[in-house]
């Protein structure tokens, strides 16, 4: 049987790179976060308050470090997959998107990791400043990683600043390279996510302490830090989402009409809240919608035309019914927060916030939310982007690597069955820290021997 | 700056990187390789906890090197990419586990598991670079398909040919002997003790390797043996045989000195593995894709070239910098309460 080698490496990168954006998402947050109570720690005055600063530091550090570990070694997959797996990418588009690789390499990677180890293992070797100054560093290394990326990611979307010579992309104006037109947008949208999603998480751990009623002041607090950070970012979230919505509609508005589900070019246009599109058929089923409300989003004028797929070859249109579900789940999960973080702002104003009730309950299991979003919102994005892998130029079914299909799905295999173990070892991980909780890290001792029990199921007592 | 001189000055940068890797990555996966010969806990988690503040900086330069690849021979990276997509992918999947080892281990109540995932994870991995390295070395034929599409093949015909293993082992062996000697450094009473025992055992396997690798290439490619073995080429390279039995005498004699010359024989190794990398730059030249692209063949366009440099000459110092930094805060013998409070 021959096995596709271009599909199988479509599903491995999807599932690399998926896998893989959950972890920097996190650290970026806690990076952030953790930049923020050491500074709060160093300026505060009382020894109460320094206490309970560095109490929270140490104990998210903890958490830091696994998922910036995972976030390091999936990361390093993916950049030797463009060459492995997407080798035609990488030759036609590698004048462009190899220099802004590098310069994440050298201003990011290299930053991120010579201040880790100070970070993490260098408390006791250097002064409370030189520690602070590392944690300040990890953070932004974080941030200008997502910079290069995004802006290479960017460019696959909306390319700019260049010209073809024999086939190949030459770079003509580095400035519209790195800031094309959709990238201030897209880094916006992906910081203010992993932020969004990270406090979440924050706020999860804080009721995950209320409703075992252990550490409860604790909780409370990472309760109120979570949301109030949510009930800033959530709204912020909206109007960037937004602003980058009409970006996607001036630059890829094929890609916008697979997000509405709009066929034929038009005005006075739907925002449907369900339909089930038919390619085939070039038509949804089922519709439920509110008329012109798409229209007055997109145009800011309630009977605006705009464009539909059946205004392009079929050829060249996005598998429609992924993007369509996949924007609502993610604008759908972004009001669910947007809701929660303020319901959790009106509690708190009622002094209820951080009683152990439905609401802590809602919380606690919330705790993936903005995860789920992230991911719903890279399909909507890089589905929406095909055929092509960079718009106009190179078509997905160009873009691959001459590789033998076993081989590719022999690799696959592996990367599902190692990264599913990593990942219930990341689970359980990340609960055995939360059962240890706070108090007992800074009295920490060498861990016990002698338990028999697989390491992967450490954590269950 | 023109396209005769940036290419040039590119395959300095990846040199560079690759150097780089092969020395800090080396003795970090070489810890990893041993680590099976640490029979007690103890002595198990100081190997891993003298490289734990430094291994992701050091992980870091593969990453550097393949996309100063990608930049600077993007048609290379294409074309060596695909054609060790296995020996690749399972070296990347092997970097996984010996990662995440870092962060779980010291976290595990159990690490039976977290242990084999890093012996596992530095010995494949080793090996894959080493099978890599191998098939590199014998070079390539550019296949041209119908649809106009070009791969490579190998000359060896297997990524898992018998040179490219014995390299394989070579490499493991290699990193295996930095990382002992790294251990010397960083140990001290009875662990440098055995560090140094370790070493001691190494060396005769090495340099058998050692040995077998330099004839047996120039018998693989015989342009190779022709760069070595002709006039004057011979005279001017004649130095490097020279050079490297001093660095062998140097490392045995600072191996069997007892709580002195600490530094001495990782010292010597990375001159040993410096004229080994030499030596191999020689034999590849003007390469980078062995016996059919040269540097200038494929080079990427100017502007490409030109921005990432302006890049590195900017930030690679720094890096260097706060690098040194890292190990600088870290020096001295390892402190096994670095990774537990």
């Amino acid at each position: 049987m021959e096995l596709d080698a271009l599909l199988l490496s479509r599903i491995q990168f999807a599932f690399t790179i998926g896998y893989h954006i959950i972890f920097p998402s996190l650290s970026i947050g806690l990076a952030f976060f953790l930049a923020i109570l050491e500074g709060l720690e160093l300026n505060a005055k009382s020894p109460e308050r320094k206490q309970t600063y560095r109490r929270a530091y140490d104990f998210w550090l903890r958490f830091f470090a696994l998922s910036f570990g995972m976030g390091v070694v999936s990361g390093v997959v993916l950049s030797y997959e463009i060459g492995t797996n997407w080798g035609r990418f990488s030759e036609i588009a590698g004048p462009v998107v190899g220099p802004l690789m590098s310069f994440e390499v050298l201003s990011a990677f290299f930053l991120e990791a010579g201040f880790l180890g100070i970070m993490l293992l260098g408390r006791n070797r250097v002064g409370p400043k030189v520690h602070y100054f590392s944690t300040c560093m990890v953070s932004l290394g974080t941030m200008i990683s997502a910079f290069w990326i995004l802006s290479a990611n960017s460019f696959m979307h909306t390319p700019a600043g260049f010209d073809i010579v024999d086939g190949i992309v030459m770079p003509v104006d580095w400035w519209a390279i790195v800031f094309n037109p959709s990238f201030p947008y897209r880094y916006f949208h992906m910081v203010v996510a992993a932020l969004l999603s990270t406090s979440f998480v924050i706020a999860a751990v804080g009721a995950w302490y209320v409703i075992h009623n252990r550490q409860v002041d604790f909780g409370k607090d990472l309760m109120k830090t979570g949301l109030l950070a949510a009930a800033v970012l959530a709204p912020t979230q909206v109007v960037i989402g937004d602003l980058h919505g009409l970006n996607t509609l001036e630059h890829q508005p094929i890609k916008v009409a697979a997000m509405e589900g709009h066929w034929e070019t038009g005005g006075e246009v739907p925002l449907l809240l369900f339909a089930w599109p038919d390619e085939e058929a070039e038509e949804n089923y089922f519709e439920i919608g509110i008329p012109k409300l798409a229209s007055l989003i997109l145009t800011h004028d309630p009977s605006g035309e705009l464009q539909g797929l059946t205004s392009v070859p079929a050829e060249d249109r996005p598998p429609v019914a992924p993007v369509f579900f996949s924007f609502r789940l993610m604008v759908g999960l972004g009001m669910l927060m947007l809701g929660l973080a303020w319901l959790g702002m009106f509690k708190w104003w009622r002094g209820t916030l951080g009683n152990n009730d439905w609401f802590a309950t809602a919380i606690r299991f919330c705790s993936p939310i903005g995860f789920f979003a992230i991911l719903a919102g890279w399909v909507v994005t890089e589905v929406g982007r095909q055929p092509w892998t960079v718009t106009g130029l190179l078509r997905t079914s160009g873009a691959s690597s001459l590789v033998p299909g076993q081989d590719v799905a022999f690799t696959l295999l592996a990367f599902v069955v190692v990264y599913s173990v990593l990942f219930v070892a990341f689970v359980l991980f990340f609960r055995h820290l939360l059962r240890k909780g706070p108090g007992s890290l800074t009295t920490e001792s060498l861990p016990h021997q002698g338990n028999a029990r697989p390491a992967f199921l450490a954590g269950r007592d | 700056m023109n396209m005769e001189l940036l290419p040039l000055v590119w395959a300095a940068i990846l040199g560079l990187s690759v150097t780089l890797y092969v020395l800090l990555d080396g003795f970090s996966l070489g810890a990893g390789i041993l680590f099976p010969f640490a029979k007690t806990e103890e002595r198990r988690d100081l190997i891993m906890a003298s490289v734990a503040p430094v291994w992701d900086g050091n992980q870091t330069w593969l990453v550097g090197g393949g996309m100063a690849l990608l930049t600077a021979f993007p048609k290379a990276f294409n074309l060596l990419l695909s054609t060790f997509y296995l020996p690749l992918s399972i070296m990347l999947l092997a970097l996984v586990f010996r990662g995440v080892a870092f962060e779980f281990r010291f976290k595990a109540k159990q690490k039976t598991f977290w242990d084999r995932s890093f012996i596992g994870g530095s010995t494949v991995a080793a090996f894959c670079q080493g099978l890599v390295l191998g098939g590199y070395i014998q070079g390539f034929d550019l296949v041209t398909h119908p649809n106009g599409a070009e791969s490579l093949a190998l000359h060896a015909g297997s990524v898992f040919s018998p040179f490219a293993i014995a390299t394989g082992v070579a490499v493991c062996l290699a990193y295996a002997l930095l990382g002992a000697c790294w251990l010397i450094v960083k140990t001290e009473g009875a662990e440098q003790a055995w560090a140094r025992t370790a070493a001691k055992r190494i060396v005769p396997l090495i340099g058998i390797a050692v040995l077998m690798v330099s004839l047996w290439t120039p018998y693989v490619e015989p342009a190779i043996a022709e760069r070595w073995f002709t006039m004057p080429n011979l005279l001017f390279l004649s130095p490097i045989p020279v050079w490297t039995a001093g660095l062998f005498g140097t490392l045995w004699w600072s191996l069997n000195q007892e709580q002195r010359w600490d530094g001495l024989p990782f010292l010597s190794c990375i001159g040993l593995y410096l004229l080994t990398l030499v030596g191999l730059a020689i034999s590849v030249w003007p390469w980078i894709v062995p016996r059919v692209f040269s540097i200038w063949d494929i080079a990427a366009p100017e502007p490409s070239l030109m921005f990432a440099l302006v890049g590195v000459l900017f930030i690679v110092p720094v890096i260097l910098v706060y690098t040194a930094h890292a190990y600088y805060v870290f020096r001295g013998k390892t402190d096994i309460h670095d990774v537990y409070h």
